[in-house]
């Protein structure tokens, strides 16, 4: 009698249409990369980089163009414009990625609870969701923060809140994908109690989600962040903070274009890396 | 069809009602007195007290509540508590403001977004499909004041082409008006685009790849025969609902843009009326963008189901 | 010359591990107005083929080497321009699951028009020939279903209005690729009947890519047997399929189920190991891995395709091998023991008014295999999973294990009663969960099922190799993933277990190894199963009793052989008359009648109309023999056998 016998290695698949050849050159990862670690690195050593005290005036170099000893020139006040570039990365990369676990680990825990329970538990956190979502995030998070005052902790709540609903959204669909897959059911069909469903059987299988929304919500809040602290809701007034150096500069945009320029094109180089690197990973576990 | 219309016929009213609860418990539970932040901090507490009173704003909060309430839908929506005009004509003028800028916006981003879409996408991963993603990608990720100044700095200061304020003179034509609203308007199209062009690109692949376009290839049919005829209709309707979005942010969130370019809108008007806790403004306004919000979600909703045959019927035939 | 030759035809793909060798030397030739099979299970190559011979490979395809000629004309040597031609002149493809060759937003007569405006025809000309077309293809009311969207006809009326947009180009080469795979057999049965017909009328050259070899005995002329990319026989279907000279062709007739062949008469061959990995084929010949009849040289040295009794063979040893050994001797099963252990009594499920259950009542003893026969739209599958509890919550009726009352849900019923039902699911890519490896599965259910026998036991009763135990789920083949569901299944001991079309997914040749595993744990443990399926020679295999679903009713059960015999109910025939393919001629397309809420269900398409009765009257469930009931108004003397 011929046993079945096995052997222990990948079987073919249908080949007829095989994975697509293209290997992409990871550039868009690797500048994404250095650009981030880079503003990184700043935020966290800015003490011993910043030739000069950020705050400190020099009120004799008041709108000093570009120069060697300032190499960004002086704002109003005569403070070093280089210097409160290199200062204004750390108020956003404190508040941004704060939000966003805030934002990740609520909106995951919704989001399965939905797509798994099914049934009204997911018809009322629908409801809630589009009732939420009538404001874009950004106008919520506008609204609240002006309200509720500026302080480290309102803006990372407010932010990351706002986006718990997007969150939710993506982790739902994700969810309900793999909840209608047979191995969820036999889980289920053997008494499996809920949190094990969601964490244990499904939880793995949507990572893939999970890091895109990080990944993408990371750079939606340091946007947020930026924005906010723009419109005169950052925190408080005379920080180097990039959002409200830009604000606090515009008038000045005929006769000292860099000062708002340096702040601006420091925001726009921190979201352009992290979205290299959200672009990247995503097309990479697309891929696989 | 009807179901979904008389569905969400429903449903608007009520999302309308508990958003105007939402405003007012919010302003409600923060910190900081109305009167006071009225009157300033040097006002004496007879003075701030006699305020609170003429206001109402010592009567339980259900009670105000629902005096606002029957005011509101009488088309009284009361007073600014610090400008001091009729909350109706100023929300509603703002919003005029904003939804001029909003549809010129929207304008030039419907063709631009679809047209770099279907061009990613029919060209998917040659250098054409990567240098559009790319580039549209890091211009969705900008915050749009970052672009603004820096097309402020390049078109209004060095070259003088555009003027640097949105706002034209009182009585100016529309031409002019649109001229001023050019660097504005471009800045949220950068914004905009690279959202739906993604989303185009990515039904433009499917289309390509898909059976029926395989199918028409076997057929003998060429590639811009192809794409005519199967690509375009099936690429376009997913975007939609990117649109959607898309649209929604422009009507209410140019915050930034109305601050920097120092236009008059109503994304500027709600911002202050928040900071001031001006209650009947920040209520108004609330509503006002909530319904348009709305109504935008049930258009996009509509016209899916118009344009997409399978949705047409609830269960087909 | 006329029809097709292709002469050692060899396409590589670019894949992320370097170039990979799908088609290897493959040589045929077809008469024009003849039809050839091309053989093979996932990985031999044959959808490659078919895509080569339209010149139509992926953007990472290439072909190496060989020429294609279709009448004489060289197609691989087209320019881009002549090659659209030729191929809206000469050539018509017809794929699995033809609804997505249609574009979803265009009606379908719109489609239609646009194929014929390629030939040149006048636009005031095409609505008439659009019509003409689609009577031909047997469509009723032709305006009507040309101003419908794809997504509004059925499955069958899609492949049909495929076939029509097929047949406007009158082709010299139809490529038929598995073009009933996921029809329901009935419909299955006219398509090729309407397919047979049109080929004839057309006089084009047909090859028709299939793993099926039932359908391709039935209808092909020539059959060409691929593995691992390769020619291994090459003939006429009649010496090829009934006298096979190659040992992988007899292993592939071997392991497939006959329809009327039990189990206790013959059991299936599984063919050990998988088909080799594309991107590095063994040395030698690319079967002797998994070959009874391998020696030394066969390992080593690579056959050449030779002439051998009539054929073309790639083997070393094809003209002394007896492969009539290749076949296995029956094995008795254990006989059901007495009393009830699943007992269903007026069942009822519905999804909003529609009754997609009703009204089941049945028995199954402890230790029976009761077969569930029914296709899509049957509502077998929704039977099945309101047994174990999950499912719409709307109905009616009762479920009682070992006389104990169930509760419908899932929810309510308690740890013993879990471990005692199980399920075994179709698609054997998600039955399993991704993350795990195979020892995570079986540890979770042999923990929360509360399982005696260690987690190697279970595999080793799976045909599982110890060292399985450690890959990632995603690793498995096919076969094996199903295996290891089953597994995890009998990880606690279960009196009964719910299959649902456990093997529908697999390869021919992996599904002996499944349904062997499946009645060895039968045998072993006198476990019952309710074994779903829509294809009669496997439920003839294994079970005991029969239950045939149509439309939510059970319009027939009783024993295996009563029910697959005769006399039953005209819907049961006309299945068996698919399964046995024999005389196709017959199962024309019945009239189309209008259905009603009371009448039978069969009714609209029933070839034994009775009349008025059958419309208006609900029929009742009548005993044939003791223990056989049919659900039908005709006289008991009067129902069909397997030979009408």
């Amino acid at each position: 009698m011929t046993a079945v016998q096995v052997r222990p290695v990948a079987v073919a698949t249908d080949v007829s249409l095989p994975p697509t050849a293209r290997r992409r050159r990871p550039i868009a990862l690797v500048v994404g990369g250095m650009l981030v670690g880079g503003w990184v690195l700043v935020a966290t050593f800015w003490p011993y980089l910043a030739p000069y005290d950020p705050q400190r005036q020099h009120p004799t170099l008041r709108f000093a163009a570009p120069s060697g000893a300032h190499w960004l020139g002086t704002d109003q006040f005569g403070r070093d414009t280089f210097s409160r570039m290199l200062a204004g990365a750390r108020p956003v990369l404190e508040i941004a990625p704060l939000a966003t676990g805030l934002a990740l680990i609520a909106g995951t825990l919704i989001g399965l609870l939905a797509g798994t329970c099914g049934r009204w538990v997911d018809e009322v956190i629908m409801r809630v969701l589009d009732a939420v979502l009538v404001f874009p995030a950004i106008i919520a998070s506008i609204l609240f923060v002006a309200m509720l005052g500026r302080s480290v902790t309102v803006l990372v709540i407010v932010i990351g809140l706002a986006f718990v609903p997007i969150v939710t959204r993506s982790v739902r669909a994700a969810t309900l994908v793999e909840r209608q897959k047979p191995y969820v059911e036999a889980a289920l069909l053997r008494g499996e109690p809920l949190w094990s469903l969601m964490l244990r059987e499904i939880l793995p299988n949507i990572s893939r989600t999970v890091l895109v929304e990080a990944t993408s919500r990371l750079g939606d809040a340091i946007f947020a962040a930026a924005t906010l602290s723009f419109i005169g809701l950052g925190q408080q007034p005379g920080s180097p903070d990039w959002g409200a150096s830009v604000s606090d500069n515009r008038a000045y945009l005929q006769n000292a274009p860099w000062t708002v320029l340096s702040p601006a094109l420091a925001i726009a180089s921190l979201v352009i890396g992290v979205a290299l690197v959200a672009d990247s990973l995503r097309a990479r576990l697309d891929a696989r | 069809m009807t179901r979904l219309l008389t569905r969400r016929l429903v449903a608007i009213p009520v999302t309308l009602l508990a958003v105007s609860v939402l405003v007012f418990l919010a302003t409600e539970v923060l910190p900081g007195d109305v009167a006071r932040t009225v009157l300033g901090r040097e006002a004496s507490d007879a003075s701030v007290a006699d305020l609170r009173r003429s206001l109402g704003l010592d009567e339980a909060l259900p009670v105000r509540y629902a005096h606002w309430l029957a005011r509101f839908v009488h088309g009284d929506w009361g007073t600014s508590y610090t400008l001091k005009v009729p909350v109706r004509e100023l929300v509603l003028g703002r919003l005029g403001n904003s939804l001029l800028l909003a549809a010129f916006a929207f304008l030039l981003l419907v063709p631009i977004a679809l047209g770099l879409g279907l061009l990613a996408g029919l060209h998917h991963d040659k250098p054409t499909d990567r240098v559009i993603s790319v580039v549209g990608l890091a211009l969705g990720a900008t915050p749009e004041f970052v672009t603004g100044v820096i097309l402020l700095v390049v078109f209004a200061v060095q070259l003088k082409w555009f003027p640097a304020s949105a706002q034209a003179n009182p009585g100016a034509g529309l031409l002019v008006r649109l001229d001023h609203l050019v660097l504005p308007a471009v800045s949220l199209v950068l914004l905009c685009t690279g959202y739906v062009a993604r989303h185009v690109r990515a039904s433009t692949v499917a289309a390509v790849e898909s059976p029926y376009v395989r199918a028409a290839e076997l057929r003998g049919a060429s590639r811009s025969q192809v794409v005519r005829r199967h690509v375009l209709r099936n690429s376009t309707v997913p975007a939609t609902s990117a649109l959607g979005v898309q649209a929604q942010f422009l009507i209410g969130g140019l915050v930034a843009v109305e601050l920097l370019f120092n236009y008059p809108g109503v994304g500027a008007l709600l911002l202050q009326s928040a900071i001031d806790k001006d209650l009947p403004t920040l209520q108004a306004a609330a509503v006002v963008l909530g319904l348009l919000y709305m109504l935008i979600m049930l258009l996009v909703d509509v016209t899916y189901r118009l344009l997409d045959p399978r949705l047409r019927r609830e269960v087909p035939a | 010359m006329t029809g097709l030759r292709v002469d050692g035809l060899r396409v590589s793909f670019d894949t992320r591990r370097g170039p990979v060798r799908v088609v290897d030397d493959v040589s045929v030739e077809v008469a024009r107005g003849r039809t050839l099979g091309v053989v093979g299970e996932s990985g031999s190559g044959k959808t490659t083929l078919g895509r080569a011979l339209a010149r139509h490979l992926p953007v990472n395809g290439r072909v190496l080497d060989g020429r294609i000629t279709v009448d004489g004309t060289d197609v691989l040597a087209l320019s881009p321009r002549d090659l659209r031609t030729w191929r809206a002149r000469e050539l018509a493809v017809v794929h699995q699951e033809a609804g997505a060759t249609l574009d979803p937003s265009m009606r379908v007569g719109t489609q239609l028009a646009e194929v014929l405006g390629q030939h040149d025809v006048a636009r005031d000309a095409r609505r008439g020939r659009v019509r003409e077309l689609l009577t031909a293809v047997r469509l009723p009311d032709p305006d009507a279903i040309a101003r419908r969207y794809p997504h509004e006809l059925s499955g069958g009326q899609q492949q049909r209005v495929v076939i029509a947009a097929a047949l406007a180009s009158r082709p010299s080469l139809l490529i038929l690729d598995e073009p009933t795979t996921g029809l329901d057999a009935s419909v299955e049965a006219e398509i090729l009947a309407l397919l047979e017909d049109l080929r004839r009328d057309l006089d084009a050259t047909v090859v028709l890519i299939s793993h099926d070899l039932g359908l391709v005995g039935q209808i092909c002329d020539e059959v060409v047997v691929l593995y691992a990319g390769q020619v291994v026989e090459r003939g006429t279907a009649a010496d090829v399929l009934t006298s096979p000279r190659h040992p992988y062709t007899a292993a592939l007739l071997a392991s497939a189920p006959t329809f009327g062949v039990p189990r206790r008469q013959r059991r299936l061959l599984a063919i050990p190991g998988a088909p080799p990995d594309p991107a590095a084929p063994p040395p030698g010949c690319r079967f002797a891995p998994r070959c009874a009849f391998a020696d030394d040289t066969c390992r080593t040295d690579a056959p050449v395709a030779r002439v051998v009794d009539g054929r073309t063979v790639r083997c070393h040893h094809a003209e002394v091998l007896d492969l009539t050994a290749t076949a296995r001797p029956g094995a008795e099963a254990p006989v059901p023991r007495p009393g009830s252990l699943l007992q269903i009594d007026g069942l009822t499920r519905r999804y909003g008014a529609h009754a997609v259950v009703d009204d089941i009542s049945l028995d199954i003893a402890p230790g029976e295999v009761f077969g569930l026969v029914g296709e899509s739209g049957s509502g077998k599958t929704t039977l099945a999973r309101a047994i174990m509890g999950i499912g719409p919550r709307s109905g009616s009726g009762t479920l009682r294990l070992s006389g104990n009352v169930l509760a419908p849900a899932l929810r309510r019923r308690g740890g013993a009663v879990l471990r005692r039902m199980q399920m075994v699911f179709q698609q054997p890519d998600t039955t399993l969960n991704p993350s795990h490896r195979v020892r995570t599965v079986l540890a979770r259910a042999h923990e929360t099922l509360h399982g005696t026998d260690s987690i190697e036991t279970l595999a080793g009763r799976a045909q599982l190799d110890d060292a399985l135990l450690d890959a990632r789920s995603t690793d498995l083949s096919g076969g094996q993933k199903q295996r290891v569901a089953i597994a995890r299944a009998f990880a606690g001991s279960p009196d009964l277990v719910v299959c649902d079309e456990p093997v529908s997914a697999l390869d021919v040749s992996v599904q002996a190894g499944v349904l062997e595993v499946l009645a060895d744990e039968r045998d072993r443990t006198g476990t019952s199963y309710l074994f779903i399926s829509h294809d009669l020679a496997v439920i003839g295999y294994l079970a005991d009793r029969v239950g045939v679903m149509y439309r939510g009713q059970l319009v027939e059960v009783g024993a295996t052989g009563d029910v697959l015999s005769g006399p039953h109910h005209p819907y049961t025939a006309a299945l068996v008359l698919a399964a046995r393919r024999r005389d196709r001629r017959r199962s024309a397309t019945p009239p189309a009648r209008a259905a009603t809420a009371t009448g039978c269900r069969f009714a609209t398409r029933c070839p034994h109309h009775l009349g008025d009765i059958c419309a208006e009257r609900p029929p009742p469930l009548r005993a044939v023999t003791d223990g056989h009931q049919v659900r039908c108004h005709l006289p008991i003397d009067q129902l069909p056998k397997g030979t009408a």
